[in-house]
């Protein structure tokens, strides 16, 4: 009785933000336990992990993004468009202009910066409905990629191409390959940009009067208004930083497939909402966690694997288990909040 | 004096009419296509491939085109007024009806002779699996209590990869030329048989509004949930209700798409079309957040659609690019329509007289 009594209090007494990371943390390592026990082999590499990691550092730069707009109460879906468009303007700069690797970067933060100061602007002073400026800016976004260069090349490059290649090992981890010859395991730069991205965002929303003004806007925005927070500055922010994170991710996105595609980044808005909810951002506002978005898209990359390593190799596995998995993690948040509203009650 | 300011109200009325902006935007259409090109609105009776008299022209296009458009309209509509969120699914749940109605119309055969079933059971069965998915994101929505763009995420993820497995990633082609009626002419109609679709769904939802309370219920709902519920609503069941109105409707236009090219494309069928369907919701000036809404202006929202895309195609644009021209129309409508914009000008407007008044 009195066990039982305590572990309702813990329950009650975890933020909503900490329970939801809790919660996607917990699923993630069972799930990827129960990868290694059911595949085995190649889970239990540590490549297999940095693979993951490095093919998603981009959309872990964008989902940090979406999750900041989220907790402030909005959402931004021109962000696979933006990265599209980034991949697209820097590819044809660098192969056919012969461009600078360095100013290709900043052509990436111009584009991004461009993105939120408009789309935050709309949102902002003008108080349109994000989800119709970011929809117009997705569309924009795609129609420009198309604009600038409508077919699919590869960017010869020879100082990108050396930046590309560049693969950072990872100091104490590696595996023995089947010539018995040890590789150890490596990252790409991007995989480091995203990190750091991370742990700066973290800190920014945990540790600073912004940060914690994006939630209280979020959370509710008049008593925001009424504590003296300048909720239209905050909401401008809050955009500027992930289109700003979705120019970044364009880059390293770029930088992973190192060619220019209309159809590159495709749907990768969807992921990155998905990635955000998985790790416990909640659409309405308020309620998020960078560490768990970090873990959202490790939980989502994780699953695509384990459907692509288990064979079944037909395309829509990949989406329908993708799917599955996202109304299970929905289900639980929804039924954990009402559990927790209702202990709240009682108590 | 006082006419001066009966004047001035007549229009302040007129300027904050809902249909204001979108009727506008319709004329102002119409007016670039006439300077550009005077015979975008002609109409000539020819014959179409099949040897059967059939309308052309740029204006029957719009209506032809738009009709899928103007019924996805009416069901998010609803939704929107209910829930205050879109269903971003209907895409891909017009692939998982329209290959539902492939695989009973075809039979296990990708390729054949005669017809499985008759036309009516592939549709009734597309009706089926769209109001199914309404219920599954309905549920979602209303009991669940999930925001309604993240619950209807989650088919919009599944929902093409569904299709493709309803049909075992096959592509099925309808061996009979009545099925393809209803995405183009009736033999001896010179109409567009989809305007006659549209047309019906659009009195068949302007009866339901008139002689039930769905509309009031629904906006009452959207308004205020929790007062709803206390003057005897039933605020989960009429979400979920919506979703299901919004299902119907997206089988409807899965029987007009499919029926275009007598097959079914997964990856590409109703591409984007939910972007916009909810486009044509928030052009006619209603509320995305929910609350009070006009079906007439999302139904004229959706015309106006396809007629910016078809004026775009006019400009020779290549539909690729499209996306790019349209979003800079749909920023323009949506800053022109926003209520902080047209203070501002209001204001900047008196400013304006007011010096004026001092120089004179």
């Amino acid at each position: 009785m009195a066990s039982e009594k305590k572990k309702a209090s813990i329950f009650t007494r975890l933020s909503d933000t900490n329970l939801l990371l809790a919660i996607t943390i917990i699923i993630f390592v069972l799930m990827y336990l129960g990868a290694v026990l059911i595949q085995g082999g190649g889970f239990t590499k540590p490549q297999t992990f940095f693979n993951i990691l490095n093919a998603n550092a981009a959309l872990i730069l964008t989902s940090c993004g979406m999750s900041i707009v989220m907790i402030t109460g909005g959402i931004d879906i021109s962000v696979g468009g933006v990265v599209a468009l980034v991949s697209m303007c820097c590819a044809v700069y660098l192969d056919k202009h012969n461009g600078n690797v360095f100013v290709s970067i900043l052509i990436a933060l111009a584009i991004g910066l461009a993105y939120g100061v408009v789309q935050g602007f709309l949102v902002a002073y003008l108080d349109i409905q994000p989800f119709i400026v970011s929809l117009a800016g997705m569309f924009f976004a795609r129609g420009m990629t198309t604009i600038v260069n409508s077919a699919p090349f590869n960017v010869e490059n020879e100082a990108f191409v050396t930046l590309k290649n560049t693969r950072i090992n990872v100091p104490g981890l590696g595996s023995v390959n089947k010539k018995g010859v040890y590789v150890p395991a490596y990252v790409e730069i991007g995989v480091i940009v995203a990190l750091l991205a991370v742990v700066f965002l973290f800190f920014l929303l945990q540790y600073t009067k912004l940060g914690r003004s994006f939630y209280a806007v979020g959370g509710n925005k008049q008593s925001a208004l009424m504590l003296g927070i300048n909720v239209k500055r905050t909401k401008f922010l809050s955009h500027l930083i992930c289109s700003l994170l979705a120019g970044i991710g364009g880059y390293v996105y770029f930088l992973h497939v190192g060619s220019g595609s209309p159809s590159h980044a495709s749907g990768m808005e969807m992921e990155a909402i998905a990635s955000s909810i998985i790790g416990g951002t909640m659409l309405t506002g308020g309620v998020g966690n960078i560490i768990g978005t970090l873990f959202g898209v490790l939980s989502l990359s994780t699953i695509k694997n384990i459907v692509a390593s288990a064979g079944l190799d037909e395309a829509w596995w990949t989406g329908i288990t993708i799917a599955a998995m996202l109304c299970i993690f929905l289900i639980i948040q929804s039924v954990v909040m009402a559990q927790k509203k209702r202990a709240l009650k009682t108590n | 004096m006082s006419k001066d300011s009966a004047k001035g109200g007549f229009w302040r009325k007129l300027v904050s009419h809902q249909l204001f902006i979108p009727l506008v935007a319709l004329i102002l259409l119409a007016v670039i296509n006439l300077i550009h090109d005077p015979s975008f609105f002609k109409i000539t009776l020819g014959t179409n491939n099949a040897g059967y008299p059939a309308l052309s022209g740029s204006l029957i296009t719009i209506l032809d085109y738009g009709s899928e458009l103007a019924i996805l309209a009416i069901g998010m509509t609803l939704v929107t007024a209910a829930s205050g969120g879109q269903d971003i699914s209907v895409g891909a749940t017009i692939a998982i009806a329209g290959s539902a109605m492939l695989r009973v119309l075809c039979g296990s055969n990708s390729r054949p002779d005669t017809l499985a079933a008759p036309i009516i059971v592939g549709f009734i069965v597309a009706c089926l699996a769209g109001m199914a998915c309404g219920a599954f994101n309905g549920m979602l929505v209303a009991y669940f209590k999930i925001q309604p763009m993240i619950a209807t995420l989650i088919l919009f993820t599944a929902g093409r990869s569904i299709a493709a497995w309803i049909n075992n990633n096959e592509l099925p082609i309808v061996p009979d030329p009545k099925f393809g009626y209803f995405g183009g002419f009736i033999p001896g109609v010179p109409i567009p048989t989809t305007v006659f679709i549209a047309a019906a769904c659009i009195v068949v939802i302007a009866l339901v509004l008139r002689f039930t309370n769905l509309g009031l219920y629904t906006q009452a709902v959207g308004i205020n949930e929790s007062s709803s519920r206390l003057n005897g609503i039933n605020p989960n069941f009429i979400k979920f209700i919506t979703f299901v109105i919004l299902g119907l409707c997206v089988a409807v236009a899965a029987l007009i798409k499919v029926s275009r090219l007598s097959t079914i494309n997964y990856s590409v069928i109703a591409k984007d079309i939910e972007m916009d369907a909810i486009l044509a919701v928030a052009l006619g000036g209603n509320s995305l957040a929910g609350g009070k809404f006009n079906m007439w202006a999302s139904i004229l929202g959706a015309y106006i659609i396809q007629f910016l895309t078809t004026t775009l195609y006019k400009f020779n644009v290549s539909s690729d690019a499209l996306a790019a021209y349209k979003a800079i129309v749909v920023i323009i409508l949506v800053v022109v329509s926003a209520p902080v914009f047209r203070d501002w000008i209001s204001q900047f407007a008196k400013r304006f007289a007011k010096t004026q008044k001092e120089v004179g």
